[in-house]
């Protein structure tokens, strides 16, 4: 049925358009030059006024009605049932009924459960109507005031620009919302965290063990909350990358902007960024089905034993997927490097190399160095890589051979399944993710800031 | 040539030896340079070269499929003439395969041959009983899809020459599995059902439709929502937005989201989305949702890209016979732009296909064996039925997981040449 | 100004073509880009201690020809040079010669000036150091402050050796590209168009030094202005649309040029 209304408001707002340029129309001949905009802006005015004001309703009306009516119903239970009964006892209750009302039956539903279903689908269906009644309603007001307002001086063009403006601008803080939208909500489900979670312990603890019974009968730990071996886990991962994409990387931009001809740049460049547009999800399952087992058979050779999910696979295939980063970073810090610092120490008799590590390499490392943290912001909050080939466990170690884990993989696995937000199991998740956020936003903000410097120095 | 009063330094004597032993450790360090560039990038092209090799060794098995020709009777007393559909296909099997075997003859056997049929078999032959009604009474043939052991005996996955404790197939079932080879019976033709089957619990019946019209739905609200957007968003900023510091603020915040973890977007629609709205979980809905905010700063970044690069001589032009400033964007600048936006635009669809982490958290990996109907229904997409089907254990998934990821690089291969054919087709250089 | 006007005309008044022994020797250079041919047979003696100066009109290919001296034009991958250049009778296209070596004896100086991004010591030092011709940091430090010296920079530098060089103004850092160049010890050093991007200050500071710097060194340098070759320099070459006009002293050449072109390009008909 929605889809129905939004067909027809689409329709209506077409209507309106050919009501409004035959309007306007009908001013010109009468009144010629004086009418001041072309009857296509009044048609276009009208259509605005008609259709934009009842699909932002119905697009608000939609995202709430279901809230709404569940918490209506859930008041509407009468208090023998909802007395002294838990938020997860009542989302059941609530599903319940859904159930019952869509004609999904399991078992022998309670007399109020079907009462509260029967009041649901009748709800349901009262408010489908009323939407559909009052978008039509506004619409149709719009359409009477739209061409109330008609008239041959009427400036139709400068109103549909202004709609037009206000249209582009609300799109642009669109952009901003998302950032708000991300604070707030991390910050708003973290600090319910922190509430049953001490602080300092999320940030100095060393033990990571949330698997708290959500049941009574689940076999679980106890739940602590010390974030540190997550941290020192995702840090090792990524250094691990780095270690692995910041040579191969930088010396390929190298390589490629100093030493090779055109021809071969032109080749090899995009097969990199090849590098760069492979899903992560296709990396962790090649960290699985053949980096892991060969580090595993390597170090069996000499005699060591690897964990199947240790940081070196994890973190090594992490740098293949950041290498192309770095390399094409690197390139355009190098490329941003005027010729004449070229000429310059060629003219002194420099050889290549030494023009690249006494002159380029000096004269790029911001533009370098800001690439490089943005890559290490890419790898600490890279999720696919490490869900799938590092551990679960939280081990406080160095050792890259070792299975450690990190922020995302402890985010993925705390909200796969049951989620229900009230109890610290889930809420960690958005603690840690907002310890993601920030980290990684610092990154990049430090990140991009030193290479815009970099960018205007040599413009 | 010193008789300067300065203390110039004695002249250089080129022609030393120490001289030459010098340069000659000079050129030296530049062809090392030189060649830890070269075998830099020969690592990283071989790198990428073994990732897609492995894919395709495990993954190519995955596009054939072993088929065993068997012969049902849909018996009047199993299946109702009326009603065929909830017969009792589980005995037409089982009689299927006593009549494969006539030689078999103890249950135990008879359980290890029909264990070479796929587990799925009676569903197969009740649909196609249910589709023909006529057959109730006939004897018909009909090829089903081999159980996975079989699948990959057949196909030398599992090789017959190790001794028996050392593969997954006892003898006695390869000597049944040679029997039907030697009558013929097996075949082992493209595997259709990887692209028409959803998911399974079983790999040789397990395919990527559900996944793929998961993927196509929540991409479909992600144009919707982002394209739309992000060119407004990128017109305003680019055009008509002052320069002041709500501006520059604007700017920041998108070259940042552009950089921020998926996941964290993931915990955001989480949060809002599913927690707030109240929307479905699991929905390609949400996932669009999620998938548009993720895709909305490149957007925004490439059709500035766009924009800027119209020379500003086509807006003087415009401006110069009275065109208001919307309408010089809307008639000149837009339509000059639109190839480098869509090229942009299907640059960035391909990376939110590829995009899995934010996906699992609003739950699209549910395991589901139907394809959704719209954008409410709960779904899979590619990349995380890919991660559904690597956490499998078995056998059999590891090579569907490397075919699903060829199929997924296959679709992003395609994007990524539509992209560069628009570019190269409708580019314009000014 | 009028001084180092007069003085160049003392100059060009005293100067006697036959002093000079040739330093390096071009004959039938040819230089392609590409398909392009941008020089075509050039023959061109630079005499040694002398200033030979190159005009002619934008694009004749002066620099060009310039850039062949030292085999700059080698890092241009699609520039082929024919023809023989020699530097002390040596032919320094020959596979043989070493085009280190070759550009530490020939130095340059660009238009623009382009000190690395390092200190005003270290960029001096640049040269020593890649070339090994210091062990010690004593005869670093004395290499420093002698080209800094002989640039006529050192006494305004010599508080902030290790300040960046970028910090100079315009003319300090293209007396700092002329010490950098210097502290090599190169036999000749090339400059193109070194005063274009400075003011007259600055210029007639550099054409001061190029003036004291031709007792040791041997100049060839790009100009645009007629006055600037009139004052530097004792030879004057006149290149059009990639040939060489003419070549003569110079004051012969601004005061009786025997070909048409350069009397019309010394009196400003084009250029």
């Amino acid at each position: 049925m929605t889809g129905y209304l939004f067909l027809a408001i689409l329709a209506l707002s077409l209507v309106a358009f050919y009501v409004g340029r035959s309007t306007a129309s009908r001013f010109v001949a009468s009144h010629g030059a004086e009418v001041h905009s072309r009857p296509l802006y009044h048609g276009a005015f009208a259509a605005v006024w008609v259709g934009v004001p009842a699909l932002i309703l119905v697009v608000l009306w939609l995202l709430s009605q279901d809230g709404l009516i569940d918490r209506l119903i859930l008041a509407s239970l009468p208090a023998s049932v909802t007395e002294g009964v838990s938020a997860s006892r009542l989302s059941l209750y609530l599903s319940e009924i859904k159930n019952v009302a869509s004609g999904r039956i399991f078992s022998e539903p309670s007399p109020e459960i079907l009462a509260a279903a029967e009041r649901y689908q009748r709800w349901q269906a009262i408010a489908g109507w009323a939407m559909v009644v009052v978008a039509l309603a506004v619409s149709a007001i719009a359409l009477y005031l739209a061409r109330i307002r008609m008239a041959p001086k009427f400036r139709a063009r400068q109103s549909f620009e202004r709609a037009l403006d206000i249209a582009m601008i609300t799109s642009a803080v669109v952009a901003i919302l998302v950032t708000i939208g991300i604070i707030v909500s991390l910050t708003y489900e973290a600090l319910q965290f922190f509430r049953l979670v001490p602080p300092q312990e999320f940030f100095f603890g060393l033990n990571w063990e949330p698997q708290i019974a959500i049941r009574e009968d689940q076999v679980a730990g106890t739940g602590a909350f010390g974030a540190v071996p997550v941290f020192t886990g995702t840090l090792l991962i990524a250094a691990i990358a780095l270690v692995v994409a910041v040579p191969i990387g930088l010396l390929s931009a190298l390589y490629l902007v100093e030493f090779a001809s055109e021809r071969f740049r032109g080749i090899v460049k995009p097969i990199l960024e090849i590098l760069a547009g492979v899903p992560t999800v296709v990396y962790g399952f090649f960290a699985v089905l053949t980096v892991a087992p060969a580090i595993r058979e390597a170090g069996s050779l000499v005699g060591l034993s690897i964990s199947p999910n240790s940081a070196l696979a994890a973190g090594g295939v992490m740098g293949i997927m950041i290498l192309p980063f770095i390399s094409s970073l690197s390139d355009d810090a190098l490329r941003a490097v005027p010729q004449s610092m070229r000429d310059g120490s060629f003219a002194m008799g420099a050889t290549r190399a030494e023009t690249i590590t006494r002159v380029l390499l000096p004269a790029a490392l911001p533009g370098i160095v800001g690439g490089v943290l943005l890559a290490a912001s890419r790898a600490i909050g890279e999720t696919m890589i490490v869900v799938m080939a590092a551990g679960l466990t939280a081990t406080l170690t160095a050792n890259p051979l070792d299975g450690v884990t990190t922020v995302t993989v402890q985010i993925v696995t705390l909200l796969i399944g049951d989620t229900s937000f009230d109890n610290p199991k889930t809420l960690s998740a958005f603690a840690l993710g907002l310890v993601l956020f920030v980290s990684t936003l610092c990154l990049n903000v430090l990140a991009l800031r030193i290479v815009r410097r970099y960018r205007e120095k040599y413009e | 040539m010193s008789e300067n009063t300065l203390t110039t330094p004695k002249p250089f004597d080129w022609s030393s030896p120490e001289a030459a032993a010098m340069r000659k450790r000079r050129y030296a360090a530049d062809r090392r340079l030189r060649l830890y560039g070269l075998a830099s990038i020969v690592t990283a092209i071989g790198l990428l070269g073994i990732l897609i090799t492995s894919l395709i060794i495990t993954g190519h098995t995955a596009f054939v499929q072993t088929h065993v020709a068997v012969e049902f009777t849909a018996d009047p007393e199993n299946v109702p003439a009326d009603d065929p559909a909830s017969g009792n296909f589980r005995a037409v099997v089982a009689t299927a395969v006593q009549k494969l075997f006539p030689e078999a003859d103890s249950p135990a056997e008879l359980r290890v041959a029909s264990g070479i049929l796929s587990n799925g078999t009676p569903n197969i032959v009740r649909d196609y009983v249910t589709a023909n009604p006529g057959l109730v009474g006939q004897t018909f043939t009909l090829k089903v899809p081999a159980s996975d052991p079989y699948d990959q005996l057949n196909k030398g996955v599992i090789d017959r020459d190790l001794p028996e404790d050392r593969r997954r197939v006892s003898d006695t079932e390869i000597a049944l599995f040679e029997t039907l080879e030697a009558r013929g019976l097996v075949t082992t033709p493209f595997n259709w059902g990887l692209f028409v089957n959803s998911d399974s619990r079983f790999p040789e019946l397990a395919g990527l439709a559900g996944a793929i019209a998961g993927s196509f739905y929540a991409l479909l609200v992600c144009f919707v929502i982002s394209f739309p957007l992000g060119i407004a968003a990128a017109i305003y900023l680019e055009e008509f937005a002052p320069r002041n510091r709500w501006t520059d603020l604007v700017e920041v915040n998108i070259n940042n989201l552009a950089a921020v973890p998926s996941i964290v977007f993931g915990l955001l629609g989480l949060a809002v989305f599913i927690q707030i709205f109240g929307l479905p979980r699991s929905a390609p809905l949400v996932g669009g949702l999620v998938l548009s905010l993720m895709t909305l700063p490149t957007m925004i970044i490439v059709t500035r890209a766009a924009l800027k690069s119209i020379p500003p001589s086509i807006r003087e032009a415009a401006l110069g016979i009275g065109a208001s400033k919307h309408e010089v964007i809307l008639h000149h600048v837009l339509p000059l732009a639109i190839p480098g936006i869509l090229t942009g635009t299907i640059i960035g669809l391909a990376q939110a296909l590829g995009e899995t982490a934010p996906l699992l958290l609003i739950g699209m990996n549910a395991f589901l064996t139907s394809p959704p109907g719209g954008i409410m229904d709960p779904a899979t997409a590619l990349p995380t039925q890919i991660f559904i089907w690597a956490d499998s254990p078995e056998r059999g998934f590891v090579s569907r997981t490397s075919a699903a990821i060829l199929v997924l690089l296959g679709f992003l291969i395609f994007m990524n040449a539509f992209a560069i054919f628009l570019r190269q087709r409708f580019e314009r250089r000014w | 100004m009028n001084m180092l006007t007069d003085a160049a005309i003392e100059n060009a008044l005293d100067k006697t073509p036959a002093r000079e022994a040739v330093k390096m020797r071009g004959s039938d250079v040819r230089v392609f880009y590409g398909e392009k041919q941008a020089l075509f047979d050039v023959n061109l003696d630079i005499g040694e201690n002398q200033v030979t100066a190159l005009i002619g009109p934008s694009g004749c290919g002066k620099s060009t020809f310039l850039r062949c001296l030292n085999r700059m034009n080698d890092t241009i991958d699609i520039c082929r040079v024919t023809g023989d250049i020699t530097l002390d009778g040596e032919d320094i296209y020959n596979p043989r010669i070493d085009v280190v070596e070759l550009r530490a004896r020939v130095g340059m100086v660009f238009q623009k000036p382009n000190p690395f991004p390092k200190s005003i010591y270290e960029n001096v030092a640049y040269g020593p150091r890649i070339h090994g011709l210091a062990s010690a940091k004593n005869d670093m430090d004395a290499i420093v402050e002698t080209s800094l010296q002989k640039a006529g920079l050192f006494n305004e530098v010599k508080d902030r050796l290790h300040e960046p060089g970028t910090g100079l103004s315009g003319g300090q850092q293209q007396r700092l590209c002329i010490a950098r160049a210097i502290a090599v010890s190169p036999e000749v050093i090339l400059m193109d168009e070194p005063c274009s991007a400075l003011d007259p200050i600055a210029t007639a500071k550099v054409e001061e030094l190029i003036d004291e710097l031709r007792e040791n060194y041997t100049i060839v340098i790009v100009t645009h202005s007629m006055q600037q070759a009139a004052r530097v320099s004792q030879r004057t070459a006149m290149f059009h649309l990639g040939n060489l006009v003419e070549v003569g002293p110079t004051d012969k050449m601004f005061t009786n040029p025997e070909d048409k072109r350069t009397q019309d390009y010394i009196t400003g008909r084009f250029g």
